[in-house]
């Protein structure tokens, strides 16, 4: 079954890391995901800008454009990656090594449908 | 687990939040910030056993709170002391405060916050400071080499901040709508501040402290998520991103000045690129242009340019153009002859110039720009005494050197009875 990590955490944290200690958190994580890779495992993953670049449309009526994440919570979604998993239980265990060291939040979704067509860019 | 190096960048990032709430309890700095102390030392000795608290700013306000409480109560000698792990169990009471911490009181808190270190009172040089001490928590020995002076004066600029915002009345209640667009404004323009600090030193030897930028960025994006529909300020954090996103092409490796059409753009951030374009994108939605969102268009028209050349000259003019009408300022119209220079020649762009002289007889760039564009009209002389004055104003070595550049080009065509008709412009 296919899952999504998704990757929750406080922004304002994450926004205090230093240069020197995102590259430190991508670097550990890196060495998870590339195992995963060279098992044919890892789909697509991403990582978000801040929530202060988004913009949220919601529609109803008169469609409303607003800027700013959908909800102003603490715990904001800034990332996520989608992983071949054999049980819900390994794909627990992915998200504790993927998460090792952190305060990370991950929610793990499986997935209903996924359409990796490509984009130019 | 033994590691605690999770705790430090949040508690960075509860900051402003805490101490913007604790400023409010205690209607005094000092005292918020040492009760701030008090807390992160418990948080350092209760977090590793309990792990994170749901909400660590709400819990750090409550302990800060309480610490202080316990304080003045142990100098009456009215109640028995409290136990210490009576704060350490904050589930319930951590819950509630949580509820009624609600965002617009947050968001007051923090604006009053850095509200109070822009005070209008205060030289620039030392609202920056309070701002980096007080609300992103640099220690004096951090800001003092940012500043390149020693920790006791610092020190010493810093007490006589805070006793002067101290004096001030900065009202505690909810600001008005009116009130709030205004310190929004003070806020921005201090923010701005500590970005130039950081992106053209006023001195000292160093030319670039990215720490300072950073900080700056950060502050940005802090006021940006309490305000997410000010395009103003979604124009200055585009403006941040994009000038600091230029950072390593800046310096050369002996640190001098790479000026924007030599820069090696390989060398550019583009994530910080992408963000700040995404930004500028947004902010014109709103439609209610303003000075930061055209300083910021002026950059993303230099960032969107794969190669110098490829540089939207008359974009820039157009986007000067603008800032002029709605500011007026005799460097706004400098770097517009810049634009000029490029689209329309030399010539036009002195002719704009000209009148500048008396307002900007102690600007550097002034003489910069102007011996700059004389030395491509082949006005040698004239040249050599602009570049001289600017040596004389510069704020640094870098800047310095920089001009000596040029001057030892005109030096060298003099030499060999040559005039200047190149295309390089300054």
């Amino acid at each position: 079954m296919l899952y999504a990590f998704l990757c929750c955490h406080d922004e304002a944290v994450v926004n205090s890391w230093t240069k020197v200690e995102d590259d430190a958190v991508l670097a550990k994580r890196h060495k998870v995901t590339e195992k995963l890779a060279a098992r044919g495992k890892l789909g697509p993953a991403l990582r978000l800008m801040p929530t202060t670049a988004a913009t949220t449309v919601r529609m109803g009526r008169e469609p409303v454009v607003l800027d700013g994440p959908f909800a102003e919570t603490k715990e904001a979604l800034l990332g996520f990656y989608l992983i071949e998993c054999a049980s819900l239980e390994e794909a627990i265990a992915i998200a504790k090594d993927i998460g090792r060291d952190e305060h990370v939040t991950f929610e793990i979704r499986p997935v209903k449908l996924f359409l990796p067509q490509g984009v130019a860019s | 687990m033994t590691d605690i190096s999770w705790i430090d960048p949040v508690l960075r990032a509860a900051r402003p939040q805490v101490v913007g709430a604790l400023t409010r309890y205690f209607r005094d700095l000092d005292q918020a910030e040492e009760a701030f102390q008090e807390s992160c030392l418990r948080a350092l000795k209760n977090w590793p056993v309990n792990g994170p608290p749901r909400d660590p700013a709400a819990w750090l306000i409550l302990v800060g709170r309480n610490v202080a409480l316990d304080d003045v109560r142990r100098r009456a000698k009215s109640a028995p002391l409290p136990a210490d792990d009576a704060i350490s169990d904050l589930g319930d009471a951590e819950a509630d405060l949580a509820d009624r911490l609600d965002n617009s009181h947050y968001r007051d808190d923090v604006l009053r916050l850095l509200f109070i270190c822009c005070h209008p009172d205060l030289p620039a040089v030392q609202q920056i400071a309070l701002a980096l001490r007080i609300v992103s928590g640099l220690t004096v020995k951090e800001i003092a080499r940012a500043f390149l002076v020693g920790d006791a004066a610092m020190e010493q600029r810093i007490t006589r901040a805070k006793s002067r915002v101290a004096c001030a009345d900065v009202p505690f209640e909810a600001p008005g709508s009116a009130e709030r667009a205004e310190r929004l404004g003070a806020v921005a323009a201090m923010i701005y501040l500590i970005f130039n600090e950081g992106y053209a030193a006023s001195g000292g030897t160093q030319h670039l402290r990215a720490p300072l930028c950073e900080e700056a960025i950060r502050l940005a994006r802090l006021l940006l998520t309490l305000y997410p529909g000010e395009p103003e300020i979604m124009g200055l954090t585009a403006l941040l991103l994009l000038q600091h996103a230029r950072a390593a092409a800046r310096l050369d490796a002996d640190g001098s000045i790479v000026l924007l059409d030599d820069q090696d753009r390989r060398l550019w951030d583009r994530d910080l690129i992408a963000e700040g374009l995404a930004l500028i994108e947004k902010a014109e939605r709103h439609r209610r242009a303003g000075p930061y969102q055209l300083q910021a268009a002026i950059a993303g028209v230099h960032a969107r340019a794969a190669k110098a050349d490829d540089t939207s000259w008359a974009d820039i003019d157009r986007l000067y153009g603008a800032l002029e009408r709605l500011q007026p300022s005799p460097v706004v119209t400098l770097n517009r002859a810049v634009a000029v220079s490029k689209a329309q020649g030399a010539a036009a762009a002195l002719a704009l110039i000209e009148p500048l002289a008396e307002p900007l007889a102690g600007y550097f760039h002034f003489y910069g720009v102007r011996g700059g564009l004389l030395m491509q009209l082949g006005r040698a002389d004239e040249a050599r005494v602009a570049f001289d004055r600017a040596i004389a104003l510069a704020h640094t070595p870098a800047e310095a050197a920089h001009i000596r550049l040029h001057l030892d080009r005109l030096m060298k065509q003099g030499a060999t009875g040559m005039t200047s008709n190149g295309r390089k412009s300054f």
